[in-house]
């Protein structure tokens, strides 16, 4: 796996695979969890917390919608020049001693970096908490390889002990509580004291004790990275716990995965995505460790440096001509902590290791919308456009969902042969909603609804896929006409008022 | 001023009422009101649903309708509705590669407004008791609808406007940004997740004491009223037109199992 391999965009996008997928429809993963009293109540109070506090400090700045049009705009430069700027972080990269290795999809990658540890001998590594690799599966591949990695976050650590799969991007275990955290301590750690209790001073210690050992004897590391600088051939980490520092600089062999989407143009750039990140993440107006490293510096940190450059779906996101700048994501995980349907279901029902909004556009995004359980993703969404307010690169996230929407209802038009319920109600509403006469002969039936509402005045149960809404609401009864009988029929148009009598001679029209 | 107005689609079928009201509120303030009568619907159900072509000639229509000079501005009685005329109908033209459509969709976008905004922003309205006659003697609490708060950036107008009505208690909603959980098709997609939103808004409408939830899109608020009636609970929604249009004389009557302060029901 040479370098060089990469020129430019390939002619067909390549889209992804490893844990982009949903395993199930959202509606149906939402259900299930919807029923779990314990994960809403820790959702929403995480929820709340992160995201009160980023408001606070994101207010703070007074030209914080320049920085996010900066932002949008370096991450918008970034993809139009993306196989310029590739091969010229590599060339910088390589120039200062490190290797570069493509991988086209996960498996490419995953064999990568096993190929890489086999090389140490090692069987043992230590981890940075990294979106790549967990998108591609990487420690449940090593697993089978035989080698066993260590995730060193905290909270990353806490899901890895409980066999469980992270929930958000930024605060993996946020749907478990800290008595929840103690009960996995004391169940899975080897070595952990007894009487440990739930402050959360006494679980880090648990955790610390428990990693430091795996520090100091790891010989190999795996991170990701949140920016490649290309004008310099430089990687970035940004962490609050110092974990990533240590696996970045104590072992002899270091094995990055990073998206091809993260680069930034240059060195300079990294100024504007260190107030966005931070402050839209965390809620902090700086992160407590950020690493930068490049290439091999004799003597000092790793001497094998390498880094597997990953596409597994972002070129066919960057294909498409609507969805692309959804690649200009940072990872912040903003979108989320505002998203309500995120804070009611969590991240487990989205499937893919990128959930909340950000998730249902970059998942199907990735992986084609033709993907069966990714194409209800777009859906999952309210279209409020809370995210798209948050989101640090100006992402819009609403406008990309409904493009999704599209996309898929076209990818089903050509192979379905019976119509389904929704395309039948759209294809009426169609008939009825492109001539006004067409909607005044339907309105002309109104009273056959109120007719059926009855003397409750409610409409308490609908048919078919309307039958969702009847589940917990009520529909009012219909007015006996409509606007445009009464215009038609009874307006007559009324006297100005005379300003400050309270009185007017307006016809109200008929009252229910 | 001649002002079009833009009943769309669900205020014309199910809430004439709010129609009539923002009628009878421009008509006060001795503008001429004219009804386009070839409209029908902005297209946005079609349009977040996916549905594209379907859309067109949705789009097409409400476009026929209201490109001409017969009038200076369109008015709706709805945030998203306006906020689809603004945003997506010339996406829709373009997405379905018709240039003349997206060019005169531009064109009618331009000239239609928020009901709050051609109130606040062009007619100068700031205090409704003295300038329109409104008279609401109720506690009401107001919930501001996501597209007329985040597309649109209404801010406070519609709250405002509300506020001062004569004999009118606004108290606040907690979270009142939140998104209520309608989201169109939305809410049958996932009924399960739209439900527990729907819940959340109806708990803290009711934790305000309020009589009435009042808001500017019909949608939302059908959709928080038909949550609220199936709990059983007392408090209605109303659109702010009608509060608006509601005077000493002639106040607004409220439908359902929605109980009024003073009212004999």
């Amino acid at each position: 796996m040479s370098s060089n391999t990469f020129l430019g965009m390939p002619s067909l996008p390549v889209f992804g695979h490893g844990n982009l997928n949903a395993t199930e429809p959202f509606p149906k993963a939402a259900h299930r969890e919807l029923g779990n009293e314990q994960l809403r109540a820790n959702l929403g109070h995480a929820t709340h917390t992160i995201r009160d506090k980023r408001l606070k400090v994101v207010a703070e700045l007074p030209d914080w919608e320049q920085m996010r049009d900066a932002g949008s705009a370096i991450k918008n430069a970034t993809m139009a020049n993306l196989p310029a700027l590739l091969d010229q972080f590599e060339a910088n990269f390589t120039a200062r001693g490190g290797i570069i290795h493509w991988a086209r999809d996960a498996q490419e990658a995953n064999e990568i970096v096993t190929a890489l540890i086999r090389e140490t001998g090692e069987t043992e590594v230590v981890k940075v908490k990294s979106m790549a690799t967990q998108e591609i599966g990487l420690n449940e591949y090593l697993e089978e390889q035989g080698i066993a990695a260590f995730e060193t976050d905290l909270a990353e650590l806490i899901v890895q002990l409980d066999h469980d799969k992270p929930s958000h991007i930024l605060v993996p275990a946020i749907h478990k509580n800290r008595s929840q955290v103690r009960e996995i301590f004391l169940r899975e750690m080897p070595v952990v004291d007894p009487n440990l209790t739930d402050e959360p001073a006494r679980l880090a210690e648990a955790a610390r004790t428990h990693l430091r050992k795996k520090f100091l004897s790891a010989k190999v590391a795996v991170s990701g990275a949140n920016f490649g600088l290309a004008d310099t051939g430089t990687l970035t980490v940004v962490e609050s716990e110092g974990n990533g520092r240590m696996c970045l600089t104590l072992p002899e062999t270091l094995i990055t995965v990073m998206g091809i989407e993260k680069l930034l143009p240059t060195w300079q750039d990294l100024e504007v995505f260190m107030q966005l990140l931070p402050r839209s993440s965390t809620g902090e107006r700086m992160n407590p460790y950020t690493s930068l490293w490049t290439g091999v510096t004799p003597g000092d940190g790793p001497q094998n440096v390498h880094l597997v450059m990953l596409d597994n779906g972002r070129t066919a996101a960057l294909a498409d001509e609507y969805g692309r700048t959804a690649l200009n994501c940072i990872r912040c995980s903003a979108c989320m902590n505002v998203c309500p349907v995120y804070e009611r279901t969590g991240g487990h029902a989205y499937g893919s290791t990128y959930p909340g909004p950000i998730g249902a556009i970059l998942s199907p995004l990735m992986t084609g919308i033709k993907s069966e359980e990714n194409s209800s993703l777009p859906y999952a969404s309210s279209l409020c456009g809370a995210c798209f307010d948050a989101c640090p690169v100006k992402i819009n996230i609403p406008e990309i969902l409904v493009h999704l929407r599209g996309e898929d209802v076209d990818s089903k038009r050509s192979k379905v042969k019976i119509p389904t319920q929704m395309d039948l109600m759209m294809k009426g509403a169609e008939w009825a909603f492109s001539k006004g006469s067409h909607l005044g002969l339907l309105e002309k039936g109104l009273p056959l609804g109120k007719l059926a509402a009855g003397r409750a005045k409610v409409i308490k149960r609908l048919p078919g896929i309307a039958g969702g809404w009847t589940q917990s609401r009520d529909i009012p009864a219909p007015p006996s006409q409509s606007f445009r009988q009464w215009w038609d029929k009874d307006h007559q148009p009324s006297a100005a008022v005379v300003p400050g009598t309270g009185t007017s001679n307006s016809s109200e029209g008929e009252q229910a | 001023m001649k002002i079009a107005l833009f009943a769309t689609c669900i205020v014309d079928a199910m809430y004439p009422r709010t129609a009539q009201a923002t009628v009878s509120l421009l008509e006060r303030l001795g503008h001429e009101v004219v009804f386009p009568a070839g409209q029908a619907c902005c297209g946005q159900m079609h349009v977040n649903s996916g549905y594209f072509k379907e859309a067109h000639a949705v789009v097409a229509n409400h476009v026929e309708a209201f490109d001409t000079d017969d009038y200076d501005v369109a008015v709706a009685p709805s945030g998203s509705c306006v906020a689809s005329v603004k945003h997506q109908h010339e996406m829709v033209a373009r997405r379905c590669g018709d240039a003349g459509l997206e060019a005169r969709a531009a064109k009618v976008g331009a000239k239609t407004y928020e009901l709050s905004q051609l109130l606040t922003d062009v007619l100068g309205i700031t205090n409704a008791a003295e300038q329109l006659g409104s008279y609401f003697p109720h506690k009401v609490t107001y919930h501001p609808s996501c597209h007329g708060m985040r597309l649109l950036r209404l801010e406070d107008r519609q709250l405002n406007l509300l506020a001062s009505v004569g004999g009118i208690q606004m108290v606040e909603l907690p979270q009142a940004d939140q998104c209520c959980g309608f989201g169109g098709t939305f809410s049958m997609k996932n009924a399960d997740v739209s439900s527990a939103m729907n819940a959340d808004k109806a708990a803290n409408i009711c934790g305000t004491g309020a009589e009435l939830c009042s808001g500017g899109d019909a949608s939302c608020l059908l959709h928080i009223g038909g949550g609220l009636s199936r709990q059983g609970s007392e408090v209605g929604t109303l659109h702010f037109a009608e509060i608006l249009a509601s005077t000493f004389a002639n106040p607004v009557t409220v439908t359902g199992d929605v109980k009024l302060a003073g009212s004999k029901r």
